[in-house]
């Protein structure tokens, strides 16, 4: 190890401990905000000190884990909290969604389904749901208290009012065994229903907020909806440029100052496995574009461009998801 | 002195990984209950606390959560003052103070609402209970559904108050209020949390 001087997985003893008792209480109360004494992280908050030290509580040294952002396992976030946890507790890192049995993750669920034993460790910029509807906490703790989730579903109302629909397309509420309701974190409404019955455990840390929650497996999270204006998930109208997979997040990637864009698999280590299993010939894009055969040359990346028109729901034409979450609800 | 000079003894031999291993095997319980978990977790304290319930109280206890131990366990001396040396706890007088109980005769213990419960706004408020049994096994079958189970799932444990499906279904009432139990006997336990729903059995 490189850092010896630090105790395994960075946080002391008693700090882990106390985490510990705050999990368990969390998974015993699903969906329920345990308040825990969130500690100062060699990192600053809204990069994930509330996921990093629920995952250093629970990590072992036979742990693999996985770390993405955005669904990325490559950007800065990523990479530079998945570096912390091979220095600081020498753990094996991987980019493999079915390999990882602690995954942490920014904004993403990943597209493969996770198995029985995995651990979804998510970053959670504000734990409360109903913070944005009120924003005293001693009031926010009596409606939870209550189970009073009227004006959850106001707001949602508001929106179908003004909208004709639900316009809220990420940190879509969803209520816990008929009981809590909770914020899944700014995930898109996209990955909602991947909660809903999954075989691994999830747990969800806020640091800034000093809250901890947890889904323990095949537990029921169910969106909030209204019987004449169900809950439905963004739909694109393109497969991935680049693997083709349907039925997943897309991302949006501006190319140039022309307007040019294409949407590609927000999961990474999904694409890159499906493109990595598709003959040469039948890839699209990516390292393949121009390869080979004639064959590949009408569904090049630049046909990709061509036909990426307009903006997925729930995405800003400037590309930029709106998924940094701190506050812009 | 030689007595006290024993107490020292029979902690973790790897604090750190131990603790970790321990605390996995609880919360794996705890995520899927009625279910048992084996561990190779085990501290060595001295009886009657066993090995595995030792290891689980020098993995979660501290300082900061004060403990209820049964009359079976507070009798003895030696396990009083060996948890004091290895948790740094203190000793709770009565079970609604504790954060923590550790029992040593679940057939003889008190009835769960003796417990703190914790309170509607903060049900985390509320005590974890560590039974040493006798096995996992043998006794009345208990069937579960909730949350962390695929289903349902039955458990058979023995040694548990005679009365514990009357005192789990109102421990499941007063959710999002009640204690949460992990069953120990030998080297497996059992998570029940809270949100563990008894089925009723006809017949």
């Amino acid at each position: 190890m490189n850092a010896p001087t630090y105790n395994f997985a960075y946080l002391d003893e008693q700090t882990k401990r106390m985490i510990r008792r705050a999990i368990l209480k969390a998974v015993a109360i699903p969906g329920y905000q345990v308040p825990f004494a969130s500690r100062e992280m060699p990192m600053p908050y809204g990069w994930g000190t509330g996921g990093v030290q629920v995952t250093a509580a629970i990590l072992g040294p036979d742990d693999v884990l996985k770390v993405i952002d955005q669904g990325a396992d490559d950007t800065t976030n990523a990479v530079s909290i998945r570096k912390f946890f091979q220095r600081v507790a020498g753990v094996e890192t991987t980019t493999s969604t079915p390999e990882a049995t602690i995954i942490q993750t920014r904004h993403r669920i990943p597209e493969l389904p996770l198995h029985e034993g995995q651990i979804l460790v998510y970053q959670v910029p504000i734990p409360e749901p109903l913070r944005f509807l009120e924003s005293r906490e001693t009031e926010t703790r009596k409606m939870h208290a209550l189970e009073e989730y009227g004006l959850m579903h106001v707001k949602l109302y508001e929106d179908i009012a003004r909208n004709g629909h639900i316009a809220t397309t990420y940190a879509y509420p969803v209520k816990v065994e008929g009981r809590y309701v909770m914020d899944p974190s700014p995930t898109p409404k996209f990955d909602n229903p991947k909660m809903h019955m999954s075989a691994a455990l999830q747990l969800f840390g806020a640091g800034r907020e000093k809250r901890i929650y947890a889904l323990p497996p095949h537990t029921e999270v169910i969106s909030l909806d209204f019987e004449d204006h169900p809950f439905e998930v963004q739909r694109f109208d393109k497969p991935c440029a680049l693997c083709g997979a349907e039925n997943v997040y897309l991302d949006e990637v501006v190319l140039d100052d022309r307007g040019g864009r294409m949407f590609v698999c927000s999961d990474t280590d999904h694409c890159e496995t499906r493109r990595q299993s598709l003959p040469l010939e039948g890839r699209v894009g990516g390292e393949a574009a121009g390869v080979g055969s004639s064959k590949t040359s009408a569904t090049s990346i630049f046909d990709a461009v061509v036909h990426a028109e307009g903006t997925p729901p729930g995405r800003t034409s400037s590309g930029h998801p709106p998924l940094k979450g701190e506050g812009s609800r | 002195m030689q007595a006290e000079a024993h107490m020292l003894e029979g902690g973790f031999a790897e604090p750190v990984l131990e603790a970790q291993a321990t605390f996995r095997a609880v919360m794996d319980a705890m995520a899927r209950p009625a279910r048992a978990v084996k561990t190779g977790s085990r501290a060595a304290p001295p009886a009657p606390l066993t090995p595995l319930a030792g290891a689980i109280a020098c993995t979660l206890m501290d300082a900061d959560t004060p403990v209820w131990l049964d009359p079976r366990l507070s009798g003895s001396e030696a396990v009083r003052v060996w948890l004091g040396f290895h948790t740094g706890v203190r000793f709770a007088a009565a079970p609604t103070d504790a954060a923590f109980a550790l029992i040593g005769d679940a057939s003889d213990m008190p009835p769960f609402d003796r417990f703190a419960q914790g309170t509607q706004e903060y049900p985390d408020r509320s005590a974890t209970l560590i039974l040493q049994l006798d096995s996992l096994e043998g006794g009345a079958p208990l069937t579960f559904r909730g949350s962390g189970i695929k289903g349902e799932a039955t458990i058979a444990p023995h040694g548990l108050p005679a009365d514990f499906a009357a005192q789990w279904g109102e421990n499941t009432r007063r959710f999002p209020r009640g204690v949460d139990l992990v069953l120990t006997a030998g080297d497996r336990l059992i998570g029940l949390p809270r949100s563990a729903r008894l089925v009723a059995r006809e017949g």
